[in-house]
């Protein structure tokens, strides 16, 4: 699809029906606006930490080419996945805030999302870690025979670890079907990609390993669509890794902690956001369809900013999570040592009262 | 049984109960540069039972992956010294998965076997006993049995915990020890230490290996130092410590002498040591004695001089008794 929306070539037509493509639409912006209140929630101090999706949201097309029980491994910059699958943005901005309702119970960062239920394993921030479990978890669902994949998206930084060569190499040695995602956005942090390698990007060496490699356009939505369906149909049926790499470009700063004015162009930034952007390419597409109007867009984001600033408002005034979920889920059960420490936690708390705010926790210990 | 027999009894044991349990690793296809994998490939076949590339880190994320999916994994790391590429894997991944989920992960069906310990002449990349390092991290089990017997009960409960366990294989013993195993399927407690020998005067700790040495001091001491009663308490789970029974054995003896292999600097009695100190304190009538490996990387001619053999222990349970 060129930049205008239209497609190059009918061959490659997606297919999708008129409801799919304006729920994948919806969705987009509806992560958009989200980012854009919880970037300035964080400035404002409300929330400890985020990071934007800005430039990188046609990748919700990859969510959309796979089967719902597909197991995936993000990096971070993935909530298009989760709000894709059905995780509500509520249960995205409880998890940011740490409150009673956050999923992972309050012991994790904002944007570390998880869901059992839609099968996104929970978010860590060591960088390619995930890589070799993504190909532990295909080798897992292949021997269970249930025609199921696993997914797992970093970024061309993280492909720099020693953890993507020894993902790749299982994957591709032990036949796991398994995608890889490469989001190449041509910056980790403030490192630009002539600085992460020399070769041909990241897609080059897919083929060094033996795996089937595709490079996209990572702002065609089509085109991150189409190539996934693909290398689903060949993990699937051969027992194979693909590896995709999505070009595109992080439109914002690395995270709230970062400004990326210190180290790129102003110029460059906003050049990109006008000429290349994954959310207008696709409205013209619907628009081109003559399924959209200004009237929808205006609709569209002030329904997408009530549902966020409704989860905002309510996520904000509920307590943290019960205290106790300090010391749980270290193991499966509480060890003589951690109930021992509980119990010390317990005492200094009676006796310091003061200098332990308590009542912001929905019980104490 | 020796030991290497009983460890390959119990994966065999853990592939017939379960379905979904793997074994992989650096040439385990073949039986392993050990032999503790031999036969399992033909039996189980090639897809339960197989060799990975050669990359640590690759097959601890591999288990942690297939465990994170409710899967069985049994990795091995062929010696112990080489597990620290693997220490992100395990350390920031594996220990820490079912917590920073809120229990909608958890990969308890991970076991990681290495072989550890001396080996007579392994230098310094073929002797190392790194628990120490993995005792400081909160989520995983670490484990090292001094028998066959143990090994098979102690390997059994390891891949069945629903924690990840590091399994430390002390190699000397893979073909030195010898018992009569049972043939059936048995587990021993994680977590629980074990008394071998009750006595009054002395509490003396050890774990994997050491235990040997530690038993021929003993036999020296009461020998040479007539009327001494020492107890022997094989720790077998390094974490979670069982500092229960240490502490009410040394209630009863109010003396304490600690051995590992590991260098002594923040090593395990470092840890077992300040614990007694804390829940002991009018009860010691001596200081507690560390007996460890010098703090310097495991060297090969010098072996005899670094371990802390049985001259050492006995010097040391010595000193405790007559301070």
């Amino acid at each position: 699809m060129d930049h205008s929306g239209n497609l190059l070539n009918e061959t490659e037509h997606p297919g999708l029906d008129k409801d799919q493509v304006l729920n994948l639409y919806q969705k987009m912006i509806q992560l958009n606006v989200m980012d854009g209140i919880m970037y300035d929630a964080q400035r404002q101090g409300r929330i400890s930490f985020y990071m934007t999706h800005y430039g990188e949201e046609a990748l919700i097309g990859i969510a959309a080419a796979l089967d719902s029980e597909d197991v995936v491994f993000g990096q971070y910059r993935e909530a298009y996945m989760f709000l894709y699958r059905g995780l509500t943005v509520d249960e995205c901005v409880s998890q940011c805030f740490g409150n009673e309702l956050d999923m992972n119970k309050g012991r994790q960062m904002p944007v570390h999302y998880g869901s059992k239920k839609y099968n996104f394993q929970t978010i860590s921030s060591p960088l390619a870690t995930q890589i070799p479990q993504a190909a532990g978890s295909a080798y897992a669902l292949k021997m269970a025979g249930n025609r199921n994949i696993s997914v797992c998206f970093f970024g061309e930084g993280a492909a720099s670890e020693g953890d993507f060569h020894a993902g790749l190499n299982m994957a591709a040695t032990l036949s796991c079907p398994v995608i890889f995602i490469c989001r190449n956005n041509g910056y980790a942090i403030s490192t630009p990609s002539s600085e992460q390698y020399k070769g041909d990007g990241i897609a080059s060496r897919g083929l060094g390993y033996g795996i089937d490699t595709i490079r996209i356009d990572g702002n065609d939505i089509w085109a991150c669509y189409n190539a996934t369906k693909k290398a689903r149909e060949i993990a699937v049926t051969s027992n194979k890794p693909v590896l995709i790499e999505a070009m595109t470009y992080r439109a914002g700063h690395h995270s709230t902690s970062d400004d990326s004015t210190k180290y790129r162009n102003k110029k460059e930034v906003a050049d990109i956001i006008q000429n290349d952007n994954p959310i207008t390419r696709l409205r013209h597409y619907i628009e081109n369809h003559g399924w959209w109007s200004q009237e929808d867009e205006d609709a569209c984001r002030k329904q997408a900013r009530k549902t966020v600033l409704d989860s905002f408002a309510s996520a904000e005034k509920k307590k943290k999570p019960a205290l106790e979920n300090l010391f749980t889920d270290v193991y499966d059960e509480l060890t003589p040592n951690l109930e021992a420490q509980k119990k010390e936690l317990r005492e200094l708390i009676a006796k310091y009262p003061e200098y332990y705010p308590t009542d912001e926790f929905k019980s104490s210990i | 049984m020796n030991l290497f027999q009983a460890v390959n009894d119990a994966m065999s044991i853990a592939l017939t109960t379960d379905s979904t349990a793997v074994v992989f690793g650096e040439d385990v296809s073949f039986g392993g540069v050990f032999r503790a994998t031999s036969g399992l490939a033909e039996q189980f076949g090639k897809d339960r039972v197989f060799n990975t590339p050669l990359t640590e880190q690759g097959i601890a994320g591999f288990a942690v992956g297939m465990a994170s999916v409710g899967h069985t994994a049994i990795a091995e790391i062929q010696f112990a010294d080489y597990i620290f590429p693997a220490f992100d894997q395990i350390v920031n991944e594996a220990a820490k998965y079912r917590y920073r989920s809120g229990n909608l992960f958890n990969v308890g069906g991970m076991t990681v076997r290495s072989p550890c310990s001396a080996v007579g002449h392994g230098g310094l990349y073929h002797s190392q006993n790194p628990e120490g390092f993995f005792a400081h991290c909160p989520g995983i089990k670490v484990v090292t049995p001094r028998s066959p017997i143990q090994a098979k009960g102690l390997l059994l409960a390891s891949i069945r915990d629903r924690n990840p366990v590091i399994f430390f294989e002390p190699k000397v013993l893979y073909r030195a020890a010898v018992e009569e195993v049972p043939i059936g399927d048995y587990e021993l407690p994680l977590g629980k230490a074990e008394v071998l020998k009750r006595g009054t005067d002395v509490t003396i700790v050890g774990y994997g290996s050491q235990i040997y040495a530690l038993e021929n001091a003993i036999q020296l001491a009461e020998k040479r130092l007539p009327g001494i009663s020492c107890e022997l308490i094989d720790l077998r789970t390094i974490l979670p410590m069982d500092i229960e029974t240490v502490v009410a054995s040394v209630k009863k003896t109010g003396r304490l002498v600690i051995a590992h292999e590991a260098p002594k600097t923040a090593g395990v009695a470092a840890e077992l040591s300040a614990s007694v100190m804390e829940h002991c304190f009018l009860n010691l009538e001596a200081p507690i004695q560390r007996v460890c490996g010098w703090d310097t990387p495991f060297p090969l001619a010098f072996e005899h001089f670094y371990l802390p053999n049985m001259v050492r222990c006995y010097d040391a349970i010595k000193t405790a008794v007559e301070y």
